[in-house]
């Protein structure tokens, strides 16, 4: 990128800007097509080395907002701008360099790996696609990452299905940050883990993000989760992000009602077990 | 008192296309007595579910090869012929599966679907049957049961469905429901409402419920023990409050403890200040 382009540490990695994304469906007979809004005018900024949840109910839109901003999927109408630029603005070529900026971690590794391809394979892919480096550099840089995010370095030749759950999501991890980008977007990639690997993925996360200022937007509806990995919140409901707070502010004092109902829709464990002996 | 179900030594291996065994449970067991609620914790792939499948009889089949026993009221499910499973599966012995997108057809209406079940395993006519579904319905909650029986699955949020796979399994008054990670595909609002519209429905009847889920506040809400695995086999089990208070073996409390900082939001306001000077 050239070098103006290289904006001040202040202004944030990420703005979106009254983002609309409308579904076009058919009524069964009469055939007259309608429109299901799933993104109506959602607004909100990620700054740079800060990880950013995305929480609220299914069907809030959260995973068509993260969808749009990795160029998965055409917004109807906004802006969403990415270190500088206005991505929907580009050219077609311009955006395969900033494809590679932008990486996506879905909840189900087991559907999103390539279960004929091996460890090695399904990490050196992206370099292969972006084509960096000869084929021996990209399987040395497959290898240097599936050790880096803690897998061990016998693996390489195993398949998905070989793995357990939080090793795939590891494997799932290598294979976003193989093209180094600047922003990875977890959509529920912690919420099929158990505690104990939760954890675990948490802590290799944390490393990360000090290691390469990396930027998270993280989605999840798991507000215990949320509440020890975001440094902001943004919370979406039909369609529009109807606050973003810090962390500590957006649990200690809530300015949507929306919210507040969430957060009291789940009783912490200590208060579970005081119930239960009483 | 007697146990509803007793499962001694129970392993399972399955084979793959290479001929290679693979060793998913090892020497398991333990026992439900009626009215309890036993919950299985562990990382995925440590074979809660393939316990869950050999209970129901379903790993019957050359890929795969169960041994120990499996008594429930007295008989053992591993050596029962077909025939007589089919008469205790979904009726005495039935599951609540993860993800009800997958176990619902999306080509009958979920009312038939469970109206299917009644037809299967007793001898009453189709307008009996049909009653008895409209009543779970209501049981779990899914009002007005007509419009409700009339859908299809794809008309029904992923809450609406999971109660649909509930009333499935609950319409023939099961002694023991076997629940892998029921709430795993709900958000966390719907996934209050469906635990506490189960321990109510527990709490009227005398099921059993074998309870499936790493997560440590739905088996707080249900479970009165507490079992948890490991590849493949039981590392400890035991009474869901002692377990709590005092885990033994560390994987045990680091499955039951969150570094939980909800309450702790002096912690959380420093990290926002810290980062507010980063930021600048």
């Amino acid at each position: 990128m050239s070098g103006n382009i290289e904006t001040d540490a202040c202004d944030p990695l990420v703005r979106i800007e009254n983002l609309r994304r409308g579904y076009v469906q058919r009524r069964p007979f009469s055939g007259s097509e309608y429109t299901i809004e799933a993104l109506e005018n959602a607004t909100l900024t990620i700054s740079r080395g800060a990880t950013l949840a995305l929480v609220g109910d299914s069907g809030s839109g959260k995973s068509t907002l993260a969808r749009c901003l990795a160029l998965l999927e055409k917004p109807s109408a906004g802006e969403i701008w990415f270190n500088g630029r206005n991505l929907l603005e580009l050219q077609a070529s311009e955006l395969c360099a900033v494809r590679s900026q932008i990486q996506l971690i879905f909840q189900d590794p087991v559907s999103s790996l390539n279960p004929r391809m091996t460890a090695q394979e399904i990490v050196a892919e992206p370099l292969a696609i972006q084509k960096g480096g000869t084929r021996n550099q990209q399987r040395e840089c497959a290898i240097d990452w599936i050790v880096r995010v803690g897998l061990p370095n016998n693996c390489i030749a195993k398949r998905p299905m070989e793995f357990s759950g939080g090793q795939r999501q590891r494997l799932a991890i290598a294979r976003a940050l193989v093209l180094e980008p600047k922003l990875l977007i977890l959509d529920e990639a912690l919420s099929n883990l158990d505690l104990a690997n939760q954890e675990c993925i948490v802590q290799l996360l944390a490393d990360l993000q000090a290691e390469r200022q990396l930027t998270y937007l993280h989605i999840s509806h798991d507000l215990r989760l949320v509440s020890q990995i975001a440094d902001e919140v943004a919370v979406m409901n039909e369609g529009r992000v109807i606050e973003q707070q810090p962390v500590a502010k957006l649990f200690s004092s809530p300015k949507e009602d929306y919210t507040r109902e969430l957060l009291l829709a789940l009783p912490s464990l200590e208060s579970i077990c005081i119930d239960r002996s009483a | 008192m007697e146990p509803l179900l007793e499962v001694k030594d129970l392993s399972i291996r399955y084979r793959g296309s290479d001929m290679r065994e693979h060793r998913a449970v090892e020497g398991v067991s333990f026992e439900i007595v009626a009215g309890q609620v036993l919950g299985l914790m562990g990382e995925s792939g440590c074979g809660k579910s393939s316990i869950a499948l050999a209970l129901l009889g379903l790993l019957n089949n050359e890929h795969a090869e169960v041994s120990g026993s499996v008594v429930f009221r007295g008989q053992n499910l591993l050596q029962m012929p077909d025939h007589s499973l089919e008469k205790i599966r979904g009726a005495a012995l039935s599951m609540v599966y993860q993800d009800p997108g997958i176990a619902l057809s999306p080509v009958m209406r979920v009312g038939a679907q469970i109206a299917e079940v009644v037809h299967a395993h007793k001898q009453w006519g189709w307008e009996k049957c049909r009653e008895e579904a409209h009543s779970i319905l209501a049981r779990v909650g899914l009002e007005p049961t007509n419009r409700i029986y009339a859908a299809y699955p794809h008309q029904l949020s992923g809450g609406q469905l999971q109660r649909v796979v509930l009333a499935q399994a609950l319409v023939c008054g099961p002694a023991l429901v076997i629940a892998d990670e029921p709430t795993a595909s709900l958000d966390a609002r719907n996934q209050a409402e469906f635990i506490t519209m189960l321990r109510d429905l527990k709490n009227r009847s005398r099921m059993s419920l074998l309870l499936i889920s790493h997560t440590p506040e739905i088996q707080a809400s249900l479970a009165s023990r507490l079992m948890v695995m490991r590849e493949g086999r039981i590392i400890e089990q035991g009474d869901f409050d002692g377990l709590y208070a005092h885990p033994v073996d560390p994987y045990t409390r680091a499955l039951l403890r969150r570094a939980d900082r909800l309450d702790d939001l002096e912690a959380i306001e420093r990290k926002s200040r810290l980062h507010q000077q980063i930021t600048g």
